[in-house]
């Protein structure tokens, strides 16, 4: 029997390792944390990795977990062994299939990372609450708590479930362990063997639909029959339970790992007991450990099998000395008399009372709890306090520990500061910006320790909620022993920070151990970086008696070719200073890592690397610093002194990094927050920024248009809003007749900019004389800050243009506020212009549901909300209901609109006599169609509110709470090509079936952008994706042909960076048609993989290749008889691999397939072409003018 | 007529052969070229910005924006094999081998002599068996001089002679201050072959949109010209093999590039005009020349009007240019 290997992973990938070579059939949809384990398999299977039974397993990406669900039912009904991966809200899209596997006792092991559910917000981390919405299904739930139990149940689990017939869901926490590197034993294929019996697996196939051996299955019962049935299944859940620890006790005897259905750790004459399952018990077995060294009598009692819950393996594990027992529940259900694990565990000791079994006291006390949720922190602290309100005269029931609940008052305080990490753990923290590679190096660095060496190594990473500017906060635990510390260090002897901007934000010593190690990667050399931290800095390092190093990480990386990538060369000091390798052994190591990661790519990458490597230590300085302060210069504060109350007392906590100590009361009680928050978070992370030319400047506006993050915008003015304006601001005379006389500025946000240079990139101005010089160019941020900020500062305050002296085109639109700002986007995102320009034409009355995806998380992930509001305060209104539901959910809102706007028309024409008849009728019948429209409508509905003050009816006060709907709104359903394409295309399509008036905009990226590359049905014939390796096989979905065979949907596909125009054409026309309006918006996206940049060029390439035709087909014009659909763009008229050669997504098919990306590239040229003919054949088309007659009455 | 010739140290049968083009990457093309009796195919260039940009590039646009965000630690599938771009040159020359039975002469692009030249062994073990190094290179450092500007492809020459085995042609501009002592240098650096000359793409201006663009034009026969006075002057002086690369359309072209020294005649434009067919006119044609004027081989007239060998070298050097000035002078006047 081979050895088995000692490796270093994830949870996620030990858990997908067992699942690919157990199974033949997997189907999956990708969610968050479980998207990689799909992935894994993926990938596994493209390379030709076979199962145990040596074929390749099929992995299939379906439109949603419920058809992800429906295809393992499928499958299982056929006979293949098959799983599939999945959390949270795609769990519970796939309980109705659940009830089928479970209900036909089908042999199937499905593996869940444990993920929140949406409720009051949207969470991607971890707790039990979707896997406790199964507990009904009749599925068994088996709960695994570290990486190596995820690798070993995932064998248990499918090894149970051929022996019982009872379809198992394998799960283990979010991110603690999905997403938590550690080292473990991996099981060999022999392993697997051992424990997969062929028998099993032929009676698993026995059991499947097979024409030669016909039955029947999924009858509909009756009321004669159903119950009993239901209950024929019964001895198969009964033994269950034995199946299971049977399947244990086997495992034990391959690996020498003992598990049971209920494993107890502790005194074995614990009086208080702690009873939990998931990573938290690993916890609180540390805790235990340290506690019984100073001679509590704890215990902790892992539940392993949670359902079917066998009461009487629980009760033989539980001590029976056990008198104080607390039951904690990683979930939470409203109204319930306690949570799942605790109703489980009352109930059961209560039975056992009933029949005299229970051998524990008597007057033994149970409480529950909760913790965790959403991955909250669960450390020795609060255990600690669990225990302790376990010896309380009279423990707490139904608490929570975790948070200060200063409102119902069940939280537990606990000492924040206690902790019980043994000193030879060592422990480090680094805090790195995504783009630097700091999480991948120690990654790498966790790989280097834990496999050469005896020492165990843990990592877990903490990714901020933004995408452009992402910091990571990465956490190393190594040491000789087991590492159950499966929460954030809070001690750590070494802190690193990898970008010098972060001494300003972050209290990174907090984490530091007095006499610990500081390693910071600074500009400033070891003379000169003291006098450059803020005191609070260096106050810490006096008091802590720090050992400071510094390391000009950007020049060494500079200096050997490595561009901005510091990842190797912190890693190389990490190594150097820690000590935790020899140091030649350590730089060894590391320079074999880079052969194995970048060999592929390349000698010169490698070259490149090793002389970062080498160079690092010459450049690597400790530093001898004073013994007093010498600062002056405090951190800024984390938001401006004008900001709302609310964000001060709450958004900035977060901010800063500590909302953890915020307690309940300080938050809305329903999920709503207020918007336009995000101005107040200033960043700062461009490096550069755009600096004006107003001497050349043609006025266009395009560069406010392309901009991703509001952070370019141009003003008109009255000159005498010049006074008092800062010495730098910038102002030029308007240039065109409209506004004559007046001034024009265009400013940038120097500290909400990202640094795209998208901008920069789209400016048609070149100055004759040097022509390199634009009308705006790139300038480094850091001199201009300051000057810009204030110059931002008095252009915010410049009035608003009269929005109904806009003319609706580009330059126009750019006038216009926008009520969408400084999201958290990806640097140079393709999606957000679009919704910025939806906002500045119609935000201050636009409703919008948003799909679950990239904009959702822009567009609603806290601390702060991008959505903002005129100097009216009006603005958009925005909810992310789900992933699959959005256009729904928007249609919803349309017909609650309507109900509103009807019933106000309908008091408004009761209320006639007294308002007054002719403001009532110029009220019913306004033409809304334009801003002046609407602007006199908003001034007659003041009239009216002035006239209903005036009167006491109940219908008048009525009519006061309704009559802004007597405005025209626009209802919005916004969402990625996940939503549109896929898993929302059901409800979509049929609300572009109602015709109600409904805006869907499609912001295609063609990948699942926010979940990280998996193929869309969206995604082009040829390119790459995950899911898609070796080139999607089949054309992209043609959304927009779909709809207009519905006749009376307005459908314009557009991009703003080949035709803007034509884009805020479509958007007015979109808002104006009456009826429902889908825009397909191309929007590029890092997953493409080029220099973003270049975004606005691809898309020219896109449309001139013919590829991304732009067109607008109006219904509007079918009645005149003209042709509905106009083309906005002409056939291909470049070669489309002049496009597709610019993206890695194609290029990377190029080169690892090349035979099929000629094949590929070839019919997607036919599909390209013929697409077109169509459409030009539909442009065509002439209908018969026909006026229909109420058509014609209300045209007299 | 026996038009044999010795290249790089491959017996030929004849010398004219495609010249590094995308004439080879097309396998059919190159199989038609064979058919129509191609002796060698040079292929397309690999470029050093190719391979360190695309890696380069990769490291920017792919791998800045891995685990960076929780709910996406990458954005692409990491095939485990996935190697960026030249590999699939590599691939291709495994390709062209198994398709053709000629030599296979790859061909190298780049100004320095760094880490890239790694793929000069890589191209020797995918079954190169020879290997063309381009040395397209224009400085624009007022600091550098000449000397430096020959260092650098002397120094890409013997990096790459100590990594391969197969024979290493240079492809040279031009444009040296001394091209006699420059080739000479080359030959003793270990060089197995000169080709004369790469033709630069030329910058143009675009005056509407204020940008530079650049074309490559296709040659024609008086682009021959500057490489007959090379090829002649250099013939003889060295051991390396020669080769005209520029400016051959017709057989008398490439007769004149023989005459003046070649071993190999590389055409590009003319094939690219007319088809692979053309190499067989042209070789025909250069067969029929010869019989008619009654030559015993190829190799009789090989060299006859280099420097060393024509009854009026000075025609080839400054006397030349005193001689043509008065003429256009007379024409003028």
């Amino acid at each position: 029997m081979p050895q088995r290997r000692m490796v270093t992973l994830d949870g996620n990938e030990a858990t997908a390792s067992v699942a690919h070579r157990t199974n033949e059939v997997i189907a999956i949809y990708p969610i968050t944390p479980s998207s990689n384990m799909g992935e894994w398999a993926d990938e596994w299977s493209a390379q030709g990795r076979k199962n145990i039974w040596g074929v390749v397993p099929q992995v299939t990406e379906m439109q949603s977990e419920a058809g992800a669900a429906a295809a393992v039912h499928g499958a299982l009904q056929a006979g293949s062994l098959t799983t599939t991966f999945t959390a949270s809200q795609g769990l519970l899209l796939m309980i109705p299939s659940m009830y089928k596997i479970a209900g036909e006792l089908t042999s199937y092991c499905m593996h869940v990372s444990a993920r929140t559910v949406a409720t009051h917000a949207l969470s991607i981390f971890g707790d039990h609450s979707d896997v406790m919405a199964c507990r009904q299904t009749g599925f068994a739930l088996l709960a695994s708590n570290s990486v190596q139990e995820a690798h070993d149940f995932a064998l248990i689990g499918q090894a149970a479930t051929l022996k019982s017939r009872v379809p198992f869901l394998h799960f283990f926490d979010g991110f603690r362990i999905s997403h938590e590197v550690d080292k473990i034993e991996e099981l060999t294929d022999d392993d697997l063997r051992a424990m997969l019996p062929d028998e099993l697996i032929r009676q698993h196939r026995q059991r499947a639909m097979t024409p030669d051996r016909p039955i029947l299955r999924g009858t509909a019962q009756n009321p004669d029959t159903f119950f009993q049935t239901r209950e024929a299944c019964n001895p198969f859940y009964l033994a269950c339970p034995a199946a299971v620890q049977q399947t244990m006790d086997e495992f034990a005897r391959l690996t020498g790992r003992q598990y049971h259905l209920f494993d107890y750790f502790g005194a074995a004459d614990a009086e208080r007991v702690i009873i939990l399952m998931g990573s938290g018990a690993e916890t609180v077995h540390e805790y235990v450990e340290w506690a019984m060294a100073q001679g509590d009598k704890v215990g902790v009692l892992k539940v392993r099998l949670f359902r079917p819950f066998d009461a009487g393996a629980f009760l033989a594990a539980l001590p029976p000395t056990a008198t104080r027992i607390a039951v904690l529940d990683r979930t939470k259900e409203p109204g319930a008399l306690g949570e799942p694990l605790y109703q489980d565990v009352v109930t059961a000791l209560a039975e056992a009372r009933a029949a005299g079994t229970a051998h524990i006291p008597a007057d033994a006390l149970v409480v529950g709890g909760r913790y965790g949720l959403s991955s909250k922190e669960f450390t020795p602290a609060m255990i600690k306090a669990v225990y302790d309100n376990l010896a309380a005269e009279r423990p707490k029931n139904h608490f929570t520990v975790g948070i200060m609940d200063d409102v119902t008052h069940l939280s537990l305080p606990f000492d924040p500061d206690f902790d019980i990490e043994p000193e030879y753990v060592r422990r480090a923290v680094f805090f790195g910006l995504g783009a630097d590679g700091t999480v991948g190096a120690n990654k790498n660095s966790i790989k280097i320790i834990a496999e050469e060496t005896d020492n165990h190594g843990q990592g877990y990473f903490v990714y901020d909620s933004k995408k452009a500017g992402a910091v990571t906060i990465s956490h190393l635990r190594f040491g000789p022993k087991l590492i159950r510390s499966h929460y954030l260090i809070k001690r750590a002897n070494f802190v690193a920070c990898h970008q010098y901007v972060f001494t300003e934000k972050y209290d990174m010593l907090d984490y530091l151990v007095p006499g610990g190690t500081f390693l910071l990667n600074s500009p400033f050399g070891p003379d000169e970086v003291w006098n450059q931290l803020p005191a609070e800095l260096q106050e810490q390092i006096l008091a802590k008696r720090v050992n400071f190093y510094v390391i000009d990480a950007y020049k060494v990386a500079a200096d050997t070719g490595m561009g901005v990538r510091i990842n190797t060369i912190m890693q190389t000091c990490f190594f150097a200073i820690s000590g935790v390798l020899p140091r030649d052994e350590a730089i060894a190591q590391i320079k074999k890592s880079i052969e194995k990661t970048y060999g592929k790519k390349g000698p010169d990458v490698v070259r490149k690397n090793f002389e970062a490597v080498d160079h690092t230590l010459a450049h690597l300085y400790a530093v001898n610093y004073p013994d007093h302060v010498t600062a002056t210069r405090r951190k800024p504060p984390v938001v401006s002194d004008k900001a709302p109350d609310f964000v001060k007392r709450v958004t900035a906590v977060m901010m800063a990094g500590q909302g953890d100590l915020l307690p309940v009361s300080a938050f809305p009680v329903d999920g709503t927050w207020p918007t336009a928050t995000a101005q107040w978070e200033k960043r700062s992370i461009a490096l550069e920024i755009p600096v004006w030319d107003e001497a050349i400047c043609i006025q266009c506006n395009k560069c406010a248009l392309v901009c991703p993050h509001a952070a370019i915008r141009p003003k008109v003015y009255d000159p005498k809003y010049l006074e008092g304006a800062p010495p730098t601001f910038k102002a030029t005379d308007y240039k065109a007749p409209e506004y004559k006389g007046w001034k024009y500025t265009l400013q940038v946000a120097p500290e909400d900019c990202t640094g795209c240079t998208i901008c920069v990139m789209v400016c048609p101005v070149k100055d004759k004389s040097n022509p390199k010089h634009k009308a705006i160019n790139m300038a480094p941020q850091l001199p201009l800050r300051a000057s810009e900020r204030e110059n931002y500062e008095f252009f915010l305050a410049l009035p608003e243009v009269d929005r109904t002296t806009v003319k609706l085109d580009v330059k126009g639109t750019q006038f216009l506020q926008p009520l969408f700002e400084y999201s958290g986007a990806c640097t140079g995102c393709g999606e957000t212009p679009y919704v910025k320009l939806l906002t500045q034409l119609f935000g201050d009355r636009a409703l919008i549901g948003n799909a679950t995806g990239c904009s959702s998380i822009y567009g609603g992930n806290l601390p702060t909300t991008p959505y903002a509001v005129d100097p009216n305060g009006r603005g958009p209104t925005w909810n992310n209901s789900l992933f699959e539901d959005t256009a729904e959910f928007a249609f919803g809102m349309r017909l609650s609109i309507d109900k509103h706007t009807d019933l106000a028309q309908h008091l408004l024409k009761g209320l006639a006599s007294q308002v007054g008849e002719s403001l009532v009728d110029e009220i019913l019948h306004a033409d809304q169609r334009d801003e002046a429209g609407l602007a006199a409508q908003r001034q007659r509905i003041e009239v009216l509110r002035g006239k209903l003050a005036e009167l006491a009816s109940p219908e008048a006060r009525m009519l006061d709470s309704l009559a802004d709907y007597l405005v025209r709104k626009s209802v919005w359903a916004v969402g990625g090509d996940g939503w549109a394409y896929d898993i929302g295309y059901g409800g979509l399509d049929h609300v572009l079936a109602q015709g109600r008036d409904v805006n869907l905009l499609v912001l295609d990226t063609e990948v699942y952008s926010n979940t990280g590359g998996q193929a869309s049905k969206a995604t082009p014939l040829g390119a790459a994706a995950k899911f898609a390796m070796a080139g999607k096989a089949t054309p992209k979905k043609d959304l927009g042909m779909i709809a207009m065979t519905y006749g009376n949907v307005y459908v314009a596909r557009v991009a703003f960076g080949a035709k803007d125009n034509q884009t805020v054409r479509a958007f007015l026309e979109a808002d104006s048609y009456p009826g429902t309006s889908l825009i397909i918006a191309y929007s590029h996206c890092i997953a493409h993989g080029y220099d973003l940049a270049y975004g606005c060029e691809q898309q020219k390439l896109a449309v001139d290749t013919g590829y991304w035709p732009l067109y607008r087909w109006d219904p509007r014009r079918i009645p005149l008889g003209e042709s509905p659909l106009k083309m906005d763009s002409s056939p291909g008229k470049v070669d489309l691999e002049k496009y597709v050669r610019n993206e890695t997504r194609y290029r990377m098919v190029e080169q690892l397939y090349p035979a099929n990306f000629r094949r590929l590239m070839e019919r997607a040229k036919i599909e390209v072409a013929n697409r077109f003919i169509a459409y030009e054949h539909l442009a065509k088309m002439m209908m018969p003018k026909r006026i229909t007659a109420s058509e014609e009455s209300s045209e007299n | 007529m026996d038009l044999s010739t010795t290249y790089l140290g491959f017996r030929l049968p004849h010398p004219i052969m495609p010249g590094a083009s995308p004439l080879s990457d097309d396998l059919d093309t190159v199989k038609r070229l064979e058919d129509a009796g191609a002796p060698a195919i040079v292929m397309h260039s690999l470029f050093e910005e190719q391979i360190t940009r695309e890696q380069l590039g990769h490291m920017v646009s792919v791998e800045m924006h891995e685990d960076a965000f929780a709910e996406a630690l990458s954005y692409f599938p990491r095939p485990e094999d996935y190697a960026l771009g030249p590999d699939r040159y590599l691939e291709h020359i495994r390709k062209l081998k198994a398709a053709v039975g000629i030599p296979v002469i790859a061909s190298l692009n780049g100004t320095s002599a760094s880490g890239w030249l790694d793929y000069a062994r890589l191209i020797e073990e995918a079954g190169a068996d020879a290997l063309e190094l381009n040395t397209y290179y224009l400085s624009t450092n007022t600091w550098e001089t000449s000397e430096q500007v020959e260092r650098r492809t002397l120094d890409m020459l013997r990096a790459v002679k100590q990594n391969v085995k197969i024979p290493v042609a240079v492809k040279i501009s031009p444009y040296f201050s001394s091209l006699a002592h420059f080739a000479k240098q080359l030959d003793d650096a270990g060089a197995d072959g000169i080709v004369m000359f790469n033709r630069f793409y030329q910058p143009d201006i675009d005056v509407e949109e204020l940008e530079v663009t650049s074309h490559l034009q296709l040659s024609h026969s008086p682009t021959l010209l500057l490489r007959l006075r090379w090829l002649a002057i250099i013939s003889g002086k060295v051991h390396a093999s020669l080769a005209c690369s520029g400016g051959v359309h017709t057989p008398i072209d490439a007769l004149k590039a023989v005459m003046a020294g070649a071993h190999a005649v590389q055409m590009v434009s003319a094939l690219l005009v007319h088809g692979p067919g053309h190499l067989t006119t042209i070789v025909n044609g250069l067969s029929r020349w010869l019989e008619e004027h009654e030559y015993e081989s190829l190799r009789q007239a090989q060299g006859s009007m280099s420097h060393e060998r024509c009854p009026n070298p000075g025609a080839f050097e400054r006397a030349n240019y005193q001689k043509i000035l008065q003429s256009w002078r007379r024409q003028q006047l």
